[in-house]
């Protein structure tokens, strides 16, 4: 069959195509991730205390990449979840499926390693500050995106629902977010991404986002792990005649 | 048109009949006389949190009678004569959202100045509380009525069309609950958050039916 040079997107829609390429891409994701994360955390512990919040600043290595992690996951499903109502494409709701148990973590590890980082800092477990609840919101639109494709039966029914749920979600988030900002506020304001001057002192700021980077992988690493052994599942299943 | 209006009075008719309609209200006033057996009769109290604890009642009402919005059609082969039709579903499911509004928001709306005296509303919060639920009815309607959509073909769907519907609601009850509140503080009806729930109504009546029908497609092929 002749593959036309447009039709890029379909050539993947075959699993065995797209189990080459994951298996190609498989071993030099993971060491990657491995490495960058390994070098984030050297170069976290290397960096010098916060004079204000001493040693505890160095949470925020973990903490803040985590909650981008958190948004990028879902951005990740509702992008996919587009593709894939549109291009009718098959791997479109595989890999949504497949990120989302993956943000989900990202999210709950960015509110726990938050809620340890505000024990010291503000005394508290938890406040109801504007970005804490927008991420715990996030967090159960996550949950609930889950629990949408683990109820419904039929794979190709789960998959839409799921997909409607992940733009209807998508386009919450923001508003949830904007009513929240203006229901009550105590964190601090993003503080990276005014690359011109940012606000932090580049001793943070580099492990940072080196550990941005290794979360990145890791995200993606475990995107395709989970994407690979789901195929697999499928293949298992088909050959046991649905009895698995 | 014909086909929208008829859908919208058959709905209407079925919430009487079938007694939703007196069902969430019981369950309104069921929930609110378990809140002063849990944070105590103290009337000084209560009348601080009434606005958010009438809003948030009003939530808990509204999704119980959620789950059933489109069972019972897709169960009794309704849907298949909806999508039969030559008008285009997101007209029917329009007219099905306006049809749960008017069946159970304007009943709730209503009982909302005896209920709260349950709670020891202040009157002066009465009148913003009972704009702001109106206000914000339709967005509510529209807001569960796609995760009711989401969930039709999970034989017992309610607690998952909580869990998907509460994050949608989180904004509604954020501008809803504290435009009432405000009004506590003396400070009248908060029009700039009785425009945000317009505006939030007005956006998801428009964009709901479509994330609804589209759905509800996909249950059919």
């Amino acid at each position: 069959m002749r593959i036309q040079k447009t039709d890029w997107l379909h050539y993947y829609a075959n699993p065995h195509r797209f189990m080459g390429l994951a298996q190609a891409l498989f071993y030099p994701l993971w060491v990657c991730a491995i490495l960058t994360l390994s070098a984030g955390l050297y170069l976290g512990f290397q960096a010098p205390p916060d004079y204000q919040q001493g040693e505890t600043v160095r949470i925020m290595f973990v903490h803040v990449p985590a909650a981008w992690m958190a948004l990028f996951g879902y951005s990740f499903i509702a992008f996919v979840s587009i593709l894939a109502l549109i291009f009718r494409h098959p791997l479109g709701h595989l890999a949504a499926r497949a990120a989302a148990p993956i943000g989900a973590c990202f999210t709950l590890i960015a509110l726990v390693t938050g809620a340890l980082w505000g024990q010291p800092m503000w005394g508290t477990w938890w406040v109801w500050d504007a970005r804490l609840t927008s991420v715990l919101v996030l967090f159960f639109v996550y949950i609930g995106y889950i629990s949408l494709w683990r109820a419904i039966e039929s794979p190709e029914k789960a998959s839409r629902a799921a997909a409607i749920l992940a733009i209807v979600g998508f386009i919450n988030v923001p508003i949830v977010k904007f009513s929240v900002d203006w229901w009550n506020t105590l964190h601090q304001p993003a503080s990276v991404s005014r690359f011109a001057r940012p606000a932090i002192h580049p001793d943070i700021l580099y492990p940072l986002l080196v550990m941005g980077v290794a979360f990145m992988l890791l995200f993606f690493a475990l995107l395709i792990t989970r994407m690979q052994s789901e195929i697999l599942n499928q293949r298992a299943r088909r050959r046991l005649g649905g009895d698995l | 048109m014909r086909a929208a209006y008829s859908v919208l009075c058959v709905d209407i008719l079925l919430a009487w009949r079938l007694g939703s309609i007196s069902l969430v209200l019981a369950f309104l006033f069921i929930a609110l006389t378990l809140v002063p057996f849990g944070v105590g009769p103290e009337l000084a109290l209560l009348k601080r949190l009434a606005p958010g604890l009438l809003w948030v009642v009003i939530i808990l009402a509204l999704l119980l009678s959620l789950d059933r919005l489109f069972q019972s059609d897709a169960e009794d082969g309704g849907f298949d004569q909806l999508m039969l039709s030559s008008q285009p579903l997101e007209l029917l499911v329009l007219a099905k959202l306006v049809a749960h509004f008017i069946a159970i928001i304007l009943p709730l709306s209503l009982v909302l100045p005896i209920a709260g005296f349950l709670v020891n509303i202040d009157i002066a919060a009465l009148f913003p509380l009972v704009v702001s639920v109106l206000v914000a009815g339709p967005a509510l309607c529209a807001l569960g009525a796609i995760g009711s959509a989401l969930a039709v073909s999970v034989r017992r769907a309610g607690l998952l069309t909580a869990l998907i519907v509460m994050p949608l609601y989180v904004p509604v009850l954020v501008f809803g609950a504290n435009s009432a509140q405000m009004a506590l503080l003396g400070g009248g009806i908060a029009l700039d958050a009785i425009l945000v729930l317009a505006a939030m109504s007005l956006a998801a009546m428009l964009l709901a039916p479509l994330a609804i029908s589209a759905a509800l497609r996909g249950l059919a092929s």
